[in-house]
């Protein structure tokens, strides 16, 4: 529908230069420019190679997604940007770039979250977002779990981890095991050889007396490099698809136990999951799994729009526009903290 | 409608340049139509770049009763500068460019201080300017003018360079913050310690009067990122 608004998206808060366009639920462009490469040797994202790569990257990735898109961007009814959370310094790449195009386009500049965009990027793949929806996201930077009334306006958190978020500690085993960065993708794909229950790794904050919702994956992490350590130091051969599976079972299984509970708890009948882990192949056989024991709809996007990427952001910032939200103003600050509870940030005039 | 006489043709073209900088703590923004300029605003705040810069963009043009389309070209402090500062600086730069398809002219930031010095003429003979690149650090270079750099830029300790710098006129918030080592630092009042857009356009009008060409706008960082190899495993698998 030509009535429906046209946004341009841009993300920038860890090493993704994601540049989405969409005109309301529809995807028309989804532009990625990735410094993943550039980090591996590191072992983790590196904030300064990260924003040095954004900078660079920002404006060929734009024309890219224009090109893809097929518009032009005299066309566009808004413009929206990751305002946070994320790196400090990479955030603030895209917001000035797109206040930049904002100012000099002559359209509203949205300001809008990380993490309720990873929730709204399933309007794209599944139509609208019944409200409220149940979100469970997880990737190398966040693991929440949000209850969401109101996409645009209405985003509570009912729990997050304590300490690693689930994908560092996916990382973190890959490190372990030396299946190198990112570790996501490798545990996944060594884990369909292994055995999940060969090894009974804890499993965080599920006793009785713990937080329902929150997570923790710092134990288990560590209990995967003692496990490993001590093989090796008998001069045995580590079963890295064993402990890959293993370890990834536990996560998966606490994961998915939990976003069941809150769904429950919450008389909410949707569960969408987003994120970089959201790729792996268990979280979302698991996930399916448990969902249709309990009656509850599982609504995955595809992975590509699960890790960080543009069409998220353009995909909130058309919900926006469609629901006549207020525009950020030119002041717009970068905030690497920013709560989930600010599901847009108006700026500092407004 | 002013009009300049461009390079060795001499060919009159109609001139609207938008200058800012964002490599020094000051957000500074400023209109050139080839003849004088029209608006400038400059804050000093080291942390608010990315905050202050396009109200400031929106106030120069408002004040000169213009708009960002009217403009031909843009002009823009290419460093060296503390990083995430410059960053906003420049990505805003080639957002503009891009969307109204006018060139971005990169002019080295320390360029527009040494001008500024001349401007106030504190530059008679050699000097030095020199910012500040944190760290106990500082970005300089040395001229023999204020168009003629001969030397850097360049990052450096100021101990390190003391033979280079002790005694020599200088300027810049570098000399101001390490007077021991830039013994010849100008504490005039008209001395300039930060950047100015006002100086940085008015410099840019010589060179595209003169030819010149401009730097590509794409940022001086002058040191490789900070990045940590983790020990790390040994890997126990084959690749
Ligand atoms: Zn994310």
């Amino acid at each position: 529908m030509a009535d429906e608004p046209l946004v341009l998206g841009i993300e920038t808060s860890c090493d993704e230069t994601g540049v989405g366009i969409v005109r309301g639920h529809t995807l028309l462009a989804d532009a990625i420019a990735s410094s993943v490469d550039e980090h591996a040797r590191f072992g983790g994202v590196v904030p300064e190679v990260a924003s040095r790569a954004h900078l660079e990257a920002m404006v060929p990735t734009i024309q890219r997604a224009l090109k893809e898109a097929g518009v032009s961007a005299t066309d566009l009814d808004g413009i929206a940007v990751t305002a946070g959370p994320g790196l400090a310094g990479a955030l603030l790449v895209g917001v000035s770039a797109a206040k930049a195009y904002a100012y000099a386009l002559g359209k509203p500049l949205y300001g809008v979250n990380h993490l309720a965009s990873h929730i709204c990027v399933d309007q794209l793949e599944h139509g609208p977002l019944p409200e409220p929806t149940m979100a469970l996201l997880v990737s190398g930077g966040h693991s929440s779990l949000l209850l969401a009334p109101d996409i645009t306006g209405d985003v509570r958190p009912l729990g997050s981890t304590i300490d690693d978020a689930a994908g560092e500690a996916f990382d973190k085993v890959a490190r372990v095991l030396g299946l190198g960065f990112p570790g996501g993708p490798a545990i996944d794909r060594y884990s369909r050889e292994g055995d999940p229950a060969a090894i009974r790794f804890p499993r965080g904050l599920t006793g009785g007396r713990d937080p329902i919702y929150d997570f923790s994956f710092s134990g288990l992490k560590t209990a995967v490099a003692r496990w490993v350590e001590g093989k090796r130091r008998e001069g045995a051969d580590v079963p890295v698809a064993d402990v890959a599976a293993s370890f990834q079972e536990a996560v998966v299984d606490v994961l998915t136990r939990k976003a069941i509970r809150a769904c429950k708890d919450n008389g909410v009948d949707h569960l969408m999951i987003g994120g970089g882990v959201a790729a792996n192949s268990r979280l979302r056989s698991l996930a399916k799994e448990r969902c249709e024991d309990a009656g509850i709809v599982l609504r995955v996007p595809r992975p590509k729009l699960c890790t960080d990427n543009g069409a998220m952001v353009a995909a909130l910032g058309a919900e926006m526009v469609a629901r006549g939200r207020p525009a950020s103003t030119l002041d717009l600050p970068a905030d690497s903290s920013l709560q989930v509870t600010e599901v847009s940030v108006p700026g500092h005039t407004h | 409608m002013p009009t300049l006489a461009v390079g060795a043709s001499r060919t009159l073209v109609t001139v609207l340049l938008l200058a800012f900088d964002t490599a020094t703590p000051a957000v500074t923004a400023a209109l050139h139509d080839g003849r004088s300029v029209l608006a400038e605003s400059t804050e000093v705040d080291a942390r608010r770049h990315g905050e202050l810069l396009m109200p400031a963009v929106d106030r120069v043009l408002r004040e000169a009763g213009t708009k960002l389309d009217a403009v031909t070209g843009i002009v823009v402090g290419v460093g060296p500068g503390p990083y995430t500062g410059l960053r906003v600086g420049l990505v805003t730069a080639a957002a503009f460019g891009d969307a109204l398809g006018i060139p971005v002219h990169g002019i080295c930031t320390l360029d527009g201080i040494a001008y500024a010095a001349g401007q106030a003429g504190l530059a008679e003979g050699p000097f030095v300017v020199a910012t500040d690149a944190r760290r106990k650090e500082v970005y300089w270079a040395r001229y023999d003018s204020p168009r003629s750099r001969v030397t850097g830029p360049a990052v450096d300790r100021p101990a390190d360079i003391a033979e280079q710098v002790t005694g020599v006129p200088a300027v810049g918030q570098g000399a101001v913050l390490y007077p021991e080592v830039f013994t010849g630092v100008r504490t005039d009042p008209a001395a300039p310690v930060h950047q100015s857009a006002a100086a940085l356009v008015a410099l840019a009008v010589v060179k595209l009067e003169a030819g010149e060409d401009f730097l590509p706008p794409l940022p001086l960082y002058l040191r490789r990122p900070d990045a940590q190899v983790p020990a790390g495993y040994k890997a126990v698998l084959p690749k």
